[in-house]
């Protein structure tokens, strides 16, 4: 516990500051084709259709949502790994999905990523020490050359680590400590902005508080702003001021973090959230699980109206005319409780026993 | 960043108390995880395995300033580098270790076994068969070593780019290995070489370059398309890195080792094709020397007197094996995982 926990609440800031990250509309959609030569589209699937947040400065907004709900793409697209088929992502005012070569480069280097793998993510062949050195040698004029190693082996004592591993390969490291090394790279360029996707799903249950930990201290210590992506409720819940939850490419509910775990009004949030693991078994005999039917439909071809209806206990006919827009719902407008935040949902209401508490 | 300072005041090379480690809080481990209580700081700072050559705080490596140092302490490199330097060496100079002409011929002595000056006996026009094997290494190690170098450097560099790029050009490039590859080898040679008049070791590499690259051009672009997914690729494209970095410093390291693998096998098989294609009248003429040539002219005649054949098939085996020898050393020096 030798964390200082200086977060600031979340909710009131968000209205007076200047976002750092403002992404409008976001659309992916990945091709079907048919055919070898002459491709012919027969589809897409739509990974991401329509995602609208904002991230402030020295915030951690996290994003759940089940697999293939379009997490990671959003991620990437932020990333600009991938270019969006539509919408805007703009960095400080600048929309970054239009830039190429060097300004997009001058953008890289405020934005930085960490991967879900840390067995992946790092380059087998590599030396710790070229593996964090590389952002200097692509941005030489971020560290002089003669500083390079003084200024690696910082960045490993920074995410602790011993600085003299700077000539060891990655295998030789664990899991846990694969990850602070990829969270030492993203480091090394002082960004604004890291976008952490899934970074500790990959690890060991006691190795995910301590690299979860780590990113709080950091976030502190350089004024970091996090999207965190995770599908464990918990780790986001501890790491997060505002939660974002996405269903089949699109945000359903999105508030700060005591107001979606403990109001939740999307039914597909509550729904999520009931089936959170709880460690005390008195509570858990009296708490209700909804157990949602089906399976998530595919995205090449979601359903018309609200894309939940089709596992959703309330749906009803305008559920499938009418498609709900991510607004603060009419019955909790103006009410100034933590239920008024943002969520998909026509018949959007507080469950008498949140499962969240 | 303050100065490289840790900020709760931990020393990083202290070792750690393992007993402090991240253990389930007294008082009932819920199943759940305690976040608040698992400390960041009490990490376990690393294997430690004390030293390792070289010292930790040595001069910073690389991986291939590594995998030298690996190999000069690696004696299969050792030895099949000795035997590729002896080669290019005869290859050079053969009148150094061969004194007699590989040409003069004694029909008296057709087929005779060794004798004094003569270690490796005659072939069935009388001629030297220890001169004839020091003399053909030029042409055959030429051709395997130059025939190799091209469908490798060719082949990598169109099925790599093939495989980085994918798209019109991949297409494209598989058709036209498809093409390649329907090609029989020897029906190809015989057309293709029986225009040319140049009877030099040129046109023989040449042809063996145009038919023999899309089999490396398929590897490594398999290889490369593997490579290209792993995430540390998109790592460096996020930092901001070119395709050339992407390419030069994360995929290739990566992608190179069936490359090698299948290069250095397939120097064999060119020594070997071009002793066929020297046997049906089409690839390198008398009056070359070179091992393909006496091989097909000695397997005729392996009950008679198979010292004739012996000795060059035995270089030829000699030198294939100093290369895969090669390949391998140099595969393995390349993954850290195996040091």
């Amino acid at each position: 516990m030798s964390q200082p926990t200086t977060r600031e609440p979340a909710a009131a800031p968000a209205t007076t500051r200047e976002p750092i990250l403002e992404v409008r509309g976001l659309v992916k959609h990945f091709p079907l084709t048919q055919g070898i030569l002459f491709k012919k589209q027969i589809g897409a699937v739509k990974a991401v259709d329509g995602v609208d947040f904002d991230l402030y400065p020295g915030e951690t907004l996290g994003i759940v949502g089940e697999s293939g709900c379009g997490k990671s793409t959003v991620a990437k697209l932020v990333m600009n790994l991938e270019e969006p088929t539509a919408g805007t992502i703009k960095y400080k005012g600048q929309d970054i999905t239009k830039l190429s070569g060097r300004a997009l480069k001058a953008v890289r280097r405020n934005i930085q990523m960490v991967f879900q793998d840390p067995y992946t993510s790092l380059n087998p062949r590599m030396t710790v020490g070229d593996i964090i050195g590389e952002p200097f040698d692509i941005h030489p004029d971020v560290a002089p050359k003669g500083d390079r190693r003084r200024r690696v082996q910082e960045l490993l004592d920074v995410v602790g680590l011993n600085p003299e591993y700077i000539n060891r390969y990655p295998h030789q490291f664990s899991g846990g400590q694969r990850q602070r090394i990829g969270i030492a790279r993203g480091l090394a360029l002082r960004p604004e902005i890291i976008v952490a996707d899934e970074p500790v799903s990959a690890l060991d249950v006691s190795v995910q508080a301590q690299v979860v930990n780590l990113m709080e201290r950091l976030q502190d210590e350089f004024q970091l702003s996090y999207m965190f992506i995770a599908h464990d409720l918990s780790i986001v819940r501890h790491i997060s001021d505002r939660v974002g939850v996405m269903y089949l490419g699109r945000i359903v509910e999105i508030g700060a973090d005591a107001a979606i775990y403990e109001h939740p009004t999307h039914p597909y949030t509550q729904a999520l959230l009931s089936a959170v693991p709880v460690p005390n078994p008195e509570a858990r005999e009296e708490r209700e699980r909804i157990i949602l039917a089906g399976d998530v439909p595919s995205p090449a071809n979601p359903p018309s109206g609200c894309r939940f209806r089709t596992r959703c206990w309330k749906a009803q006919e305008r559920c499938a005319v009418e498609e709900p827009l991510l607004a603060v719902p009419e019955v909790f407008r103006g009410t100034g409780g933590p239920a008024e935040h943002e969520s998909a949902c026509h018949f959007a209401e507080e469950m008498e026993n949140p499962p969240g508490e | 960043m303050p100065d490289g300072h840790d900020p709760h005041g931990h020393d990083p090379l202290e070792p750690i108390d393992p007993s402090q480690g991240p253990i389930a809080p007294a008082g009932g481990y819920g199943g759940g995880f305690d976040l608040a209580n698992a400390d960041a700081e009490t990490l376990e700072k690393g294997p430690s395995h004390a030293q390792e050559p070289g010292g930790p705080a040595g001069k910073p490596r690389s991986l291939w300033s590594d995998a030298w140092r690996d190999l000069r302490r690696n004696p299969i490199f050792i030895i099949s580098a000795l035997i590729i330097l002896f080669l290019v060496f005869i290859s050079l100079w053969p009148g150094t270790i061969a004194t007699q002409d590989p040409l003069a011929a004694n029909l008296a002595k057709a087929q005779a076994g060794p004798e004094a000056g003569h270690p490796f006996g005659f072939d069935s026009q009388g001629r030297d068969v220890y001169t004839r094997v020091v003399y053909g290494a030029r042409a055959s190690v030429t051709v395997g070593v130059c025939a190799t170098l091209g469908v490798v450097i060719l082949g990598s560099i169109l099925g790599g780019l093939a495989g980085f790029f994918v798209g019109w050009w991949d297409a494209v490039l598989s058709r036209i290995s498809d093409i390649f590859f329907g090609i029989p080898v020897v029906l190809g040679g015989l057309v293709f070489l029986s225009v040319v008049t140049n009877s030099s070791v040129w046109p023989v590499i040449g042809f063996m370059v145009l038919l023999g690259w899309p089999q490396i051009a398929r590897i490594a672009r398999g290889s490369v398309i593997t490579a290209r997914q792993n995430d540390y690729v998109q790592a460096a494209r996020a930092l901001g890195a070119g395709n050339s970095r992407m390419l030069l410093r994360h995929i290739a390291p990566n992608a190179v080792a069936p490359v090698i693998v299948v290069g250095t096998i397939a120097l064999g098989t060119y020594i070997a094709l071009e002793a066929t294609l020297s046997y049906l009248g089409v690839g390198l003429k008398p009056p070359t020397v070179s091992w393909g040539i006496d091989i097909s002219d000695a397997s005729s005649q392996i009950r008679n007197a198979p010292h004739m054949l012996l000795w060059p098939a035995g270089a030829l085996s000699l030198t294939v094996l100093a290369f895969i020898m090669l390949g391998d050393a140099v595969r393995d020096a390349l993954d850290p995982k195996l040091r």
